[in-house]
């Protein structure tokens, strides 16, 4: 672990000051990413600027029917929110499908999006990773790619010395249902506020891996909004994993299904970033969602999926379980309301 | 036959005495020793698994303000002994595995501490490293021996002709993965070198043996027993891990040495146990079985691929169980190990055992399907009259008993697989055994004390309920109330006691405490004075050898599978044992429900994911590597039949501290197999391998 200042301003607008004139700073809320790092010597920064007091704690409603989550608001509140558990529960149940009661106590509606992959080369500072230490290389190409991504990547087995080389995915939960749900992130930057809409929110590795998001350095969350779903919108998340509770996902399926029958679909665990399965949204608008028509669908969106191998056989499985999962998921939707 | 106590405290489930101690949190663990003026050490590790460190450039440790020591293998002092090669740290430029120690950094704080371990620039030379456990390596050998002194091979009769003549033969490969035994408190040490005169040692250390932890200190660094204090009255948890010291002891009390009087404190991160503080090696059990068409075996063979450390040697006695546990006239076991460039592997919960019951347990279940037979009745009908390796008869066996009672209990009768709903329901059973081993040291002292009765002996409390039990054969031998009798353990001012290993704990102490006991009575009466004191060893205790000593036990799995993602859960688990008499029902259940829940998590979840291309393992902290959690653990019952053996002890109890690993993992296998049809050979059982099979 390596000394750092601390500071806590006196708002967000001095906060993102703060980080401005310090290039290597970051912002902490909960904590239960960054201080992990800090310990590991994963996240080197010189000063740390606690946001948790100055972004909002309070979830509000949106004149258009929306809903408001402060980046204060801890995981465990969102998740008990009788609106968010009456009109958004994918989002609810997402939450509750991730980390730990004691976790989620902490962690934030800012922080949760922005945590870090749990690529294990990535969190081990003695081994090559180019989204740690970029041009590196990549250990996991090849390695334990167990929780590693099938969709976005440029091939199995991708180059492991090349500098643009990630097969990482992005861990949250949260973020699979927030894709799903076109959430819209307000963001406070050194040139003022803006709002980015989830789904761009994340990036894939492209030519630089060290970058997960859009964001750029001070730029800070101050709230996530949830846009309205028509009355009667019917939606889930299922959680896939290798134990029943605090564990991250292997893959994850997000659905959210409109009176009108559209469906929304996002998948995590299977990229650098929460998956917005638009392909398989394409092919089915205007469709009636029968097994047979979402089967098609995902195999559309599955179709360029590329299988890393690795240690216990790598992640091939991952295809045909999100396929099931999927399917499973739309079939086990909450019954259409009788009007 | 011993001379059996009458039980009057032995037999009632007493609450721990530590208990409130630990629920309130002031139960002293070895790093938290309350000692004056702390200095903390952090060590540095190797980052390649083969070479020879050429060069540690410490000059930015040593500037950071606070920074008290750093140590090289270039500057540290030599040890008096480096025989064994885990403990001669900082003793060499070579590395034989990743993430072996080569320095430690002394300062004020455990953050500066860690701060210049890592700021410690070391070069290297790297050589190719070699670190992939299979089957089929040319260089695999036979060790002298197997781990607690077994043969390596053993044969009796003809297996592959056997195998030729047999109705019904069934060749099986298994494998087990590598496990870390992850205690919840980290290996730790606080030592202190007095400042004056020929050097005085204290160790305050999580060890399951103060006595075999301060022996091998010795040893190292060259002092007398009468140099040196162990002290450990705590343990978080060990299973094995802390049976022998590891290497990070020594770095501490090296480190202490270098700051005479300052106390140094030293605990691994998370991470550093995955290098340093042993595993199970990973076994691969070739299986091969012969039978007739009423499943009465003629043959039964296992042959052990698995990995040691070219450190240092150890090997797993996976092939033991096979000896003894069914009756067949022809059998033949192999152990034959690959040295890598790893860590040293060592004991985990029911070294032997424990993966040894996986392999013949699945194909015990794989003959009873290919045979159309109850796989209960399947063993029912191999129950070997005498143990088959030894021609002892057994002291007690109540394995068939075990089996029909755990039947019962769980409703077996009937099918074993069913649809509900979304998940596939199957039902599987398997065989649990442990000896009965009883250590060659311990000693005991009994003394009347201000109108209590004190005994002494430096046992080891890991969490299994020594502190409870000890007191209730004390106060049965001298036949007073429990309430009267204080025992005190870990320390090495106590009279010397063996390590907590082996299940032998009870049996050893229990047996020297009943010597010392009736000793006392002998001398004193019936009405001592205040001082009176009598000492007993084990070996004065009656010890039966005409008769094999074993506990047996059944296990008993509902699993589920998911019919769309393949997710497994466990629901049920039942297990029933023959132990012998249970001296304490409450941390008896503790110890038997632990074991199955460790062998749940054996079963469905941990594997250390090694790396062979980088030499570790990768999943290194417990986020990834995965333990079964509480919502895995759905009912999960533990029952022991009123097993009367006159043979083992005093007490007549037999070791229950690790027999409820022995079996989980197969009878879990097999459950799932049931459920899905597909046999899931190589564990652990993960929903990938189930999918391709799933409706
Ligand atoms: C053992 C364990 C298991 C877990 N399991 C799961 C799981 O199953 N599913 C899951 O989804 N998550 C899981 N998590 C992760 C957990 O959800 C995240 O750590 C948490 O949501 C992060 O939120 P935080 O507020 O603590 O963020 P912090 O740790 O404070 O910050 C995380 C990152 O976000 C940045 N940041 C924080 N707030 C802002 C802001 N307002 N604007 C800009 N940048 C900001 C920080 O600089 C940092 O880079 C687990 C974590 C642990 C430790
Ligand atoms: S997958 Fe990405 S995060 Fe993991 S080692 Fe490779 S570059 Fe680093």
């Amino acid at each position: 672990m390596k000394p750092f200042a601390y500071a806590r301003p006196g708002d967000v607008a001095e906060a993102v000051r703060d980080v401005v004139a310090e290039p290597n700073a970051v912002f902490l809320a909960g904590g239960t990413n960054l201080v992990d790092h800090l310990r590991l010597g994963v996240a080197r920064p010189d000063l740390v600027v606690d946001v948790r007091t100055l972004t909002s704690r309070e979830v509000t409603d949106l004149p258009d029917g929306g809903l408001r989550l402060g980046a204060a608001s801890t995981n465990s509140q969102v998740a008990a929110d009788p609106r968010v558990r009456e009109r958004w529960p994918v989002l609810a149940q997402a939450l509750l499908a991730g980390a730990t009661g004691q976790l989620r106590n902490m962690a934030t509606t800012g922080g949760n999006p922005l945590q870090r992959t749990r690529c294990v080369y990535f969190q081990d500072v003695t081994t090559p990773c180019n989204k740690r230490e970029p041009g590196s290389g990549c250990s996991a190409v090849g390695g334990y790619t167990r929780y590693h991504a099938v969709l976005g990547t440029p091939a199995a087995l991708p180059d492991p010395t090349a500098p643009e080389t990630c097969i990482a995915t992005h861990p949250s939960d949260m973020a699979v249902a927030l894709a799903a749900l076109d959430a819209q992130v307000q963001v406070l930057g050194p040139a003022g506020e803006r709002t980015v809409p989830f789904t761009e929110l994340h990036r894939l590795p492209g030519d630089d891996p060290s970058r997960d998001t859009v964001l750029e350095h001070g730029d800070l969350i101050t709230a996530i909004d949830l846009p309205a779903l028509p009355a009667g919108t019917r939606s889930a998340y299922r959680k896939v994993r290798d134990r029943a509770s605090y564990a991250f996902a292997l893959i994850s399926v997000a659905a959210a299904v409109t009176p009108d029958g559209d469906l929304r679909l996002a998948l995590g665990g299977v990229a650098h970033k929460p998956w917005r399965a638009t392909r398989a949204e394409e092919v089915l608008r205007g469709q009636q969602l029968t097994e047979d028509a979402v089967r098609a669908a995902i195999a559309a969106e599955l179709a360029a999926a590329q299988p890393q191998p690795g240690i216990d056989s790598g992640n091939g499985f991952k295809i045909p379980l999100v396929a099931r999962t999927v399917l499973a998921t739309v079939r086990g939707l909450p019954p259409e309301e009788q009007s | 036959m011993t001379d059996l106590l009458e039980p009057r405290a032995m037999g009632q489930d007493l609450v721990r005495r530590d208990g409130e101690l630990k629920v309130r949190g002031t139960a002293t663990y070895a790093y938290e020793t309350p000692v004056e003026h702390p200095a903390y050490a952090h060590p540095v590790q190797a980052t390649i698994a083969r070479g020879r460190v050429t060069a540690m450039d410490t000059a930015a440790a040593e500037a950071l303000d606070g920074v008290l020591a750093v140590l090289t293998p270039f500057d540290a002092e030599r040890l008096a002994s480096t025989e064994d090669a885990e403990y001669a740290v900082l003793q060499g430029p070579d590395v034989g595995f990743r993430g072996q120690l080569i320095g430690v950094v002394v300062a004020e704080t455990s953050e500066l501490a860690r701060q210049a371990a890592d700021a410690v620039v070391v070069s290297y030379d790297q050589q190719p490293h070699d670190a992939e456990l299979s089957a089929d390596r040319p260089d695999l050998y036979a060790p002298d021996q197997v781990n607690a002194g077994h043969e390596t091979d053993t044969a009796e009769g003809d297996v592959a002709a056997a195998m030729a003549a047999a109705e019904v033969t069934l060749e099986r490969t298994y494998s087990t993965a590598m496990y870390h035994n992850n205690p919840l408190e980290p290996h730790a040490t606080t030592a202190l070198w007095e400042p004056a005169g020929d050097g005085f040692l204290t160790l305050w250390d999580s060890t399951q043996g103060v006595h075999p932890d301060r022996a091998a200190v010795c040893q190292v660094f060259g002092l007398d027993q009468e140099q040196v204090r162990v002290v450990c009255p705590y343990v978080g948890g060990g299973f094995g891990s802390k049976g022998l010291p590891h290497a990070n002891v020594m770095l501490a009390a090296l480190a202490a040495r270098a700051l005479p009087g300052r106390p140094v404190k030293l605990a691994l991160t998370r991470q550093q146990m995955f290098s340093l503080a042993g595993y199970r090696t990973p076994t691969i059990q070739r299986m091969q079985l012969a039978a007739d068409h009423r499943g009465r075996l003629s043959a039964i063979a296992i042959d052990v691929v698995e990995q040691t450390s070219k450190v240092k040697e150890f090997a797993e006695q996976t092939g033991v169980p096979t000896r003894m546990m069914y009756a067949s006239p022809s059998r033949r076991s192999t152990h034959r190990l690959a040295a890598l460039d790893v860590p040293i592997p060592s004991w985990m919960r029911a070294p032997g055992e424990c993966p040894g019951m996986f392999g013949p347990e699945v194909a015990m279940d794989e003959l009873a399907e290919e045979l159309g037979i109850d796989p209960i009745e399947l063993r029912v009908r191999n129950e070997p009259d005498v143990d088959p390796e030894t021609g002892k008869p057994w002291s007690s066996r109540n394995l068939v008993r075990c089996l029909r009672e755990g039947a019962e209990r769980f409703g077996w009768s009937g099918p074993r697989a069913h649809r509900d709903g979304d998940w596939l329901v199957g039902t599987g059973v398997a065989s649990s055994v442990y000896p009965t081993m009883r250590q060659a040291t311990s000693t005991a002292n009994v003394r009347y004390e201000g109108g209590r009765y004190v005994a002494e002996i430096g046992a080891a409390d890991l969490g299994t309920g020594a502190w409870t039990i000890l007191p209730q054969i004390t106060a049965d031998a001298l036949g007073v109330d429990v309430a009267d009798v204080d025992v005190r353990i870990g320390d090495t001012r106590y009279p010397v006691a063996s390590v907590a290993g082996g299940s032998s704990g009870t049996n050893t102490w229990g047996s020297a405490l009943v010597v010392a006991a009736r000793e006392f009575r002998t001398k004193f009466g019936a009405d001592p004075r205040d001082g009176d004191e009598a000492s007993g060893d084990v070996d004065q205790a009656g010890q039966d050898d005409t008769h094999s000593p074993y506990a047996f036990g059944a296990q008993f799995v509902e699993a589920r599978v998911n019919a769309d993602t393949g997710e497994i859960r466990v629901p049920r688990l039942l297990g029933v044992f023959g132990v012998g008499r249970v001296i304490n029902p409450r941390t008896a259940r503790s110890q038997l429900i632990g074991g199955m829940t460790m062998g749940l998590s054996m079963a469905l979840h941990e594997n250390s994911a090694w790396d062979p291309a980088v030499g570790q393992v990768a999943n290194h902290d417990l986020a990834e590597y995965h333990i079964t959690v509480n919502a895995d653990v759905g009912a999960i019952e533990a029952h022991w039949i009123d097993e009367h053996d006159p043979y083992v002890n005093a007490m007549g109890s037999k070791g229950i501290g690790e027999i409820g690993i022995v079996g989980t993992a197969a009878a879990v296998v097999n459950a799932v197999h049931a459920a899905t049809g597909v046999r899931v050979r190589h564990l652990p059982v993960t929903l990938d391998k189930l999918l391709t099979a799933l409706p």
